[in-house]
Parts: C-alpha cells; structure tokens; sequence
C-alpha cells in the first residue's frame, strides 16, 4: 500500500521523469565513448605531429635557426622527457586550447582557426540546406517510383554526384557560370569593395550583412556563395537521396506498410507520413556525417574558390610546413567529428521510442 | 519442375538446365547461381557500363605503351606549349609541351597502383581485425572494435592529408595516408559476417575435430566473409580514387613528372580560362573512373542483395 | 446462407518472371456471407495472396484478373486505386500476422487506431481520440487511456493484435480479413484474441475469412471451410463434416493431426500426388 502511494507520483507525469533519467545515464555513456574517441583522436594526431616528423625541432624553427634558438626549443617542447610524458603535456594543452603558434600567420593556432572557421561554417552550411532539402524528397520520390523513370534518374544522378572531384566540378563550375556566362561572382566570399564594410558578429558574411542591414553587401556575398553552396549541396544531395531512397525501400517493405494501406490511407500518407516517420530516426546519422564531409571537402573546396576558410587555412599552412597549423585543424574537425556523432545519438534517442525504452 | 502447371513459359535447353528450380547437383546449382546473376547484371545496362570502362581502364593501364607514345607523355617539348586540341595532340598539351592525351592514358597506371596497393592493405588488415573480434566476443571484440569506431570518428580526407603533411608527399605516403583511415569499415563487416557464422555447425563440427581457431578462422570462416568484403571493396573504389585525386591536387600525392590526374587538374588551374583542357580532361578522366567503379559496385550489390533477400 | 457479402468468381494472381510466369492463385471461387470463413493451406498455397488480392494489395508487378470480384453492390474487378482506397478499411479490413511488425512503430497506438477514423469520417482530432477510445474499451484493453498513448513495442502480443484489431475495425467495416492473426502470439492468448475477433465480427454482423495454415483452429472455430493447395481451392466442406472430406491432400492433413487417446508410433507424413498440381475444372466453389 505504502509502496504504491510512494511510486504513483514519481510514475505518473506521463513518465517523463524517468525518461529524463534514461536520457541523463545514456548522455554519460555517451561521454564515456566521445573522451574515448577523442583519446585516440589526440594520439594520432600527437603521433603525426611530434613523432612522425624526423625532427619536430626543425619543422618549428626552420633549417636556418641558430644552434642557441634550437636548443631552446626543443626544450620547449618538452622533447628531452620521455615521449609517454610529452604526450600527456600535449593533451593538457589541448584541452587548454593550445595548438602553438602559427608559423605562417605568427597568431596562436586557435586564434586563427576562430577567425577562420565562420567562412567554413556559413558554406557547409547552406550546402547542407540544400542537400536535405532537396535530397530527402528526391530519395522519398525514387523510393516510391523503384525501378521507373524517376527513380532511374534520381538514383542515377545522384551516383554521377559522388563520381565527381569535387575540386573538378568547381573549376567546370567557375568555367561555365562565371568565366562564360557571368551568371555568378567568382572565387572569394566577396569582392574587394565590399571587404570590411560590415561589422563581424558572427563570421559569416551573408548573416553579418544582413545584421548591419548592408543588402548590397548581402546580395554580393549570396552571389560568391551561390556557385561553391549549390555544388557542395549538389554532392551532399547525391549522398542524402541515395541513403534515403534504400532506408525508404526497407521500411516500404514492412509489413505495418501493408496494414496502413489496409486502413484505407492514401499512399501519399503512408510514405510521407509513416514510412518516411520511420526514416527520420536513421536519416539523422546521415545528415551529421553529410555536415562532417562537408567540412572536411572544405579542403579541396574552399582552395578551388579561394574561400578563406578552414580549409584554405589549412592547405595553406601544409605547404608552409606548418606543423602546429594543420594539427590544429586535424584536431578542430576531428572534435566537431565527435560533437556531431555524439549530438545524432542524443537526438536519435529522443526522437525513436524504442531507443527510449532501451535506456 | 520445369514442366510443372504452376508455371508457363519456362525455358528448355542448356539455360533451362541452368535455371531448373531444383538442381541434381551441386555444381549445377552453383553454376545456376552464377548463371542468374549474370542474366541479372548484363539486364542491368548501368552495371555493365561500369564493367565495360573498369576492364576498359585495366586494360589501358596494361597496355599503355600501345594507347599512347611514351614520349609524349613525358618529354617537355617547350615549343609546344598549351596547344588545342588537335590530330597530333587530341586533348591538346600541357603548360610544359607534353600531350596531354598520353598523360592520361600513363596516368591511369599511377591510379591504378594506388587503388590496388589501399585493397592491398586494406583488406587484411579489416579481416585481422574483424575475424577475431567477431569470432571470439568478449573483451577482444570489445577491444578492437572500440578502436575500430574511434578510427570510423575521424574525418578521413582530413587525417590522409595530416599524414600526408607529416610523411612527406609522395605516392607511398598517400597510399598508407588513405589505408589508414580506409580500414575501418571492413573490420566492422569482418566481424558481423563472423558473428552471424559463429555458431554454424560446420564450424562446432571442425572445433570438435580439434581444429585450432586459427585454422577455423583461416579456412571456414575468411572464405565466407570475403565476398560481400570484396564487394564492399568495389564500392569504396570510387571513394579512394577521389580521395587519392584530392591528395594528388593538393600537391600531396604522386609527385612530379609521373602524370597524376589530380595533380594534372591542379597545374591546369593556372591556366583555366584560356585554355580549359588542360585541368578539365583530366579531371573527366577521374569522374569516368570513379563512375565506373560506382555502377560495377551498385550492381553488384543489387545481385548479391537479390541472392540473399 | 443469408446475403452475400463478397463473392469471388475465378480469382487469379499472377507474378511475371525470369523463369516464366508464376500463377499463385489459380480460379479460385467462393462466397461469403455473414459467416466465418476459413482457408486453409501450407505456405505459398495461396491463402494469403487470396485475401491481398480482394483488397486490391497485389504489389506490382504482380496481375489480379477475376470473372466476378464483387463487395456488395461495388463491383471490384472495374475499380481503380483510388476506388479501392474508399472501401479499404471502410468496408473491408485486415488483420495481419504479428502486431510487432504490423504497426508503425514510431507513432502511439492511440494516434493509429484514431487515423483510421479521421481518414474514413472526416473526423475532428477530439471526436476521432473518442472513438478510438471507446474501440480500445471494445476489444476489452482495460486502461484505454494510459495505452492511447503507448508505442507498439510496449505492448505484449496480445494487446498488439487486439489494438490491431480495434484500428481496423473503428470505420465499421462488412468484412474482416484475418491472415494468422494469432500464429505469432503466445498459446495463452490465442483463445483471447479469437474470442474478441468473433465477438466483434458477431455483435456487428460482418463476415470473417480467417486465413490459416491451423486445420484444428479453423475447423473449430469457422462455419466453412476452403482447404487450399498450390494456389487452387482443392476441398470445400462444412466444418463440422471436415472428416467426410475427400480430397487426398485434405484427408492426408486431418490424418497427420495427433489425436487425444490414441498413441501413434510413427506420425503419417502426408504423401503429396504430382496429379494435385493440375488445373482443376474452374469454379468449384462457385456453387456453394
């Protein structure tokens, strides 16, 4: 008797307290795996920064240093402990936010990654837009159509999406639209005269503009972003269809498909609505790795449209021999790697029932 | 069976022998099989355009010295440079003289060593991954498939070109930069095929003989495990290609004068808008391979889907 | 026999394939009225694709060809989807095998059973919450609000198939199609949902084919009986005289059933004749 009075109000608000507490003990299994994940993130990149280089010294200082400068730095850099020691230095530092500094700019590493990073964000960003915008539809509608036209054409299009280089589809691209036709602005995030007219806020030109209510500016910016966003997008597209249309086909087969049509719904319910209910759950691992791809093409994307971003940055410092550079930025998108896995499991968990019962 | 009233229209002769429903022996069972996979994948147009231009690429990596002049390819002729298109040169030349034709058809050798040397690595070091863990559970599995997803977590053009960086460019160090981070998914298909064949009776048959688990493994188990990784392999061509193009575009691999496709898309950049070919042939050279690649893969996946579905 | 409900002249299925065409239903005939009706058969005779194809629930590529398909006064062989779409559910439901897969996992029973009312009535959100409500307490599901808003994988089998049931049947349909509705669920239970099937199909006077490959459920719980074998209707019979049947492959069935009170060393396997294969004259059970 006692028991039940006790339990019944914890029971009964719809359940959402224990819910919470499922939600609380799988966010810290989760941590457990993500420091695990970036355990090992911080060793390779500890492994391809201090051990692989013959001589780490030299890649900072340069072969010019003078005996004297050498020595101090390789003390600096701890290299007379033993290497289990420099590596547990590394990761302190790490976590503190340091990544050295930059050879080629003289700024700490993470300084130039913050200032960097808004151009790479704003263009992976629109690309994601229109990759699931159009890619989930698109994968729906080839799901449905298995076999005819329009499937052939989606499932077809999408293929020669993920044959294409994508450093070769932007040179096609800037041939075609800006050099030929003119339709779009070319490489930058915008022209010269519109550099520095708009206050930073966030980085990211086009929102910035839009904040400091500079619509020539904003209308500039859209037009250097249309033709890198919309081939980024295309390639995400290929991606998202793809996945969609097969998760669509497996739950087009299950049997509640049968049993809702069997109800007298419209078919457009059953796929819109049920199947495609069944989908979302597994379509959000797909859209966080189509953003990780995104963000790691920004290396070959952003040096074909000269987009001072991430990527660029990082291209750049590779071939100034900028060790602490491009680590920074191995480890930057690497952490965002885990964030994004991590933040696609928490929503996956809130969003299937039965991953909720699971705990 | 074939004459049974449940059916109409069945074939006779040596394809309705192949197709018999209920085979006398094994072999013809098994040719039956192969038989209606083939009759499956040349009905599908696509994948066999993917085999025409994968056998076509072979073929020329083969037997270059007969699709081009050796010369051409790599002798800088300064006179001649960034020519159209023309007789002599068909996809014209590049900024150093060289036909830009006979570049692509040797370039295709340097692809082709890549793709073969990642499968190379690849593939046993997924299945000394995968076979074990899938085939003795426990701290093991966990073990090596704990460090499997945290190689699966990293971004993978990112980590080659960190490689890449540190290792020096190069050809070598662009193939071990992309195996690194390429294993990952074959450990996971190792270990689930072993896991779902664990158990089989033929395996506890060969355990009770007293077969040790590396022999079971070796001789049961890997021959079954290799081909839906093989298939898995084709698939992820196109990716390995694109990933080696992109290192070879950003300078990081093969280096010069071996005429890589990426890196013959990089040089071309300078010159872009005047004489287009020279960065854009290449790089269809590229598209046409990973397209290859990716229509022979998805078609044989359709059949090995239809076989076990 | 009171009214027809569904009569079925020369019914075929027929898949195109590499091999020829496959014919997995063959002229099959029957009537249904108020009455429970069973098919019988061993998997791939054809008993499922029988009651898919009066729903018009053949996938493509698969063909539906009848001489006479007709539900009340709607002749179904001149109805196109959208034709199909106003009587599925309304008219004539379904019940599938195991509620686990049966029902969208990732919507709440409740919201399921309420769509069926708000797709056939028009229904307002409150009004269709109602309904489904009173339908849950109908098939005897003792705390219909707290289960409105479980998802599937909450339920035990039992409750699965009675919700299953309950979604079907809140438009009101004449007849109910139940293909295994209880092979998938514990022994215990069987009975339960049995019960609760004929208790609807009674109380509202529809007409039930209860499709199963289980002599004994069938023959005792069904008026009639379709005993069916590679796609044809082999075997008509009441279902108290199953024991006068005639057909071989009947009779080798019955005779494979363990009976109480009699110790069998060997269990009869039952021998299948090449000769049952044959077309049989068409409409054999048009007659009846």
């Amino acid at each position: 008797m006692s028991a039940v009075t006790a339990e019944t109000p914890i029971a009964a608000p719809n359940g959402w307290v224990r819910r919470f507490a499922g939600l609380v003990r799988q966010v810290a299994g989760l941590l457990g795996s993500v420091s695990l994940t970036f355990l090992g993130l911080t060793c390779v990149t500890f492994v391809i920064g201090r051990v692989i280089p013959i001589d780490p010294v030299l890649a900072v200082v340069g072969d010019k240093a003078t005996r004297s400068t050498y020595e101090r730095v390789f003390k600096e850099m701890n290299l007379d402990r033993p290497i289990y020691e420099q590596y547990f230095i590394y990761l302190k530092k790490i976590l503190h936010g340091e990544f050295g500094t930059s050879l080629m700019t003289a700024h700490p590493v993470l300084s130039d990654l913050l200032r960097v990073f808004p151009a790479t964000l704003e263009l992976s960003v629109s690309a994601l837009i229109v990759g699931v915008c159009l890619g989930i539809p698109l994968g729906v509608v080839a799901a449905t159509h298995n076999g005819r036209w329009p499937d052939q054409v989606v499932r077809y299009g999408s293929l020669l999406g993920y044959s294409m280089p994508v450093f070769w589809l932007g040179l096609v691209g800037l041939l075609i639209f800006y050099a030929k036709l003119g339709w779009v602005e070319g490489p930058g995030r915008i022209d010269i005269s519109f550099d520095d007219l708009v206050p930073t806020v966030t980085g990211m030109i086009t929102i910035d503009s839009l904040i400091a209510g500079e619509y020539e500016t904003f209308w500039n910016a859209i037009s250097h972003l249309i033709l890198p966003g919309s081939i980024l997008g295309y390639l995400s597209l290929a991606y998202v269809a793809r996945m969609t249309r097969s998760f669509m086909l497996t739950q087009l087969r299950q049997e509640y498909v049968l049993a809702t049509l069997a109800k007298g719904l419209s078919p457009f319910r059953v796929v819109w609505v049920h199947a495609l209910g069944n989908v979302w759950v597994q379509l959000i691992t797909v859209i966080a790795l189509t953003f990780g791809s995104l963000l790691e093409g920004a290396v070959l994307t952003e040096t074909v449209f000269a987009w001072p971003g991430l990527g660029l940055y990082m291209k750049n410092s590779l071939f100034a021999a900028d060790l602490n550079a491009v680590v920074g930025g191995t480890v930057l998108i690497g952490v965002i790697y885990i964030i994004l896995n991590m933040v696609s499991d928490v929503i996956y968990t809130l969003v299937d029932p039965r991953a909720r019962a699971r705990k | 069976m074939s004459n049974s009233p449940l059916r109409t229209g069945a074939p006779t002769g040596w394809r309705g022998w192949l197709l018999e429903p209920a085979p006398l022996s094994r072999g013809q069972a098994r040719l039956g099989r192969w038989y209606r996979g083939w009759l499956g994948f040349r009905r599908n147009g696509p994948a066999m355009t993917g085999l025409i231009i994968v056998s076509a690429l072979v073929l020329v990596a083969i037997c270059a010295p007969l699709f081009a002049n050796h010369d051409l390819a790599f002798t800088q002729v300064l006179e001649d440079r960034l020519q159209d298109m023309s007789w002599a040169h068909p996809f014209g030349t590049d900024e150093l003289g060289r036909d830009i034709y006979a570049r692509v058809v040797f370039g295709s050798r340097v692809t082709l060593t890549i793709v073969g040397l990642v499968s190379i690595i690849v593939l046993p070091v997924g299945l000394c991954i995968g076979l074990p863990a899938g085939y003795f559970g426990g701290w093991i599995d966990s073990v090596l498939m704990r460090i499997t997803d945290i190689f699966l977590a990293f971004p993978r053009l990112v980590l080659a070109l960190a490689f890449a960086a540190a290792l020096g460019p190069g050809i070598e160090n662009a193939v071990i930069a992309i195996s690194l981070t390429a294993w990952p998914p074959y450990a996971r298909l190792a270990r689930a095929e072993t896991m779902t064949r664990r158990h089989a009776e033929f395996i506890e048959a060969a355990q009770l003989q007293g077969a040790s688990s590396f022999r079971i493994l070796l001789t049961q188990i890997m021959p079954l495990c290799l081909p839906s990784v093989i298939i898995r392999l084709t698939l992820d061509m196109a990716g390995i290609i694109l990933t080696a193009a992109g290192l070879g575009f950003l300078g990081l691999g093969a280096q010069p004068p071996l005429p890589e496709w990426g890196a013959m898309v990089s040089t071309g950049r300078a010159v872009l808008l005047d004489q287009w070919w020279v960065a854009t042939i290449p790089g269809m050279a590229i598209f046409l391979v990973s397209l290859g690649f990716n229509l022979l893969g998805d078609g044989l996946r359709d059949i090995s889907e239809a076989r076990s579905g | 026999m009171t009214e027809t409900l569904l009569s079925v002249r020369n019914l075929r299925v027929v898949y195109p394939g590499d091999d020829g065409d496959f014919r997995a239903v063959r002229n099959v005939s029957f009537k249904l009225g108020r009455e429970r009706l069973g098919i019988v058969g061993e998997s791939g005779s054809g008993k499922s694709t029988t009651g898919r194809a009066i729903m018009g629930l053949i996938a493509k590529p698969g063909r539906v060809e009848a001489d006479e398909l007709r539900l009340g006064d709607s002749d179904l062989t001149a109805l196109d989807e959208a034709g199909f779409r106003r009587l599925r559910g309304k008219r004539i439901a379904m019940v599938l095998q195991d509620p686990k897969f049966s029902l969208d996992p990732v919507m709440s029973v409740g919201k399921q059973i309420a769509e069926t009312h708000r797709h056939h009535f028009r229904s307002s959100k409150a009004e269709a919450r109602k309904a489904a409500l009173e339908m849950l307490e109908a098939v005897h599901i003792r705390d219909p609000e707290r289960v409105y808003h479980q998802y599937p994988h909450q339920l035990s089998g039992g409750m699965g198939q009675r919700v299953m049931i309950a979604m079907m049947l809140i438009a009101g349909p004449d007849i109910l199609i139940a293909d295994e509705p209880t092979s998938a669920l514990d022994v215990s239970v069987q009975q339960q949902v049995l019960a609760i099937m004929d208790e609807m199909v009674k109380s509202r006077g529809m007409g039930l084919i209860l499709i199963s490959h289980n002599l004994h459920l069938v023959s005792s719980f069904c008026d009639r009986v379709l005993v069916m074998y590679a796609g044809q209707i082999v075997e008509v019979c009441d279902a108290g005289k199953l024991h006068e049947a005639q057909h071989p492959y009947t009779r080798g069935l019955l005779a494979a059933l363990p009976e109480l009170g009699r110790r069998r060393d060997e269990l009869p396997q039952l021998q299948r004749d090449p000769a049952w294969l044959a077309d049989l004259p068409a409409a054999l059970g048009a007659a009846t």
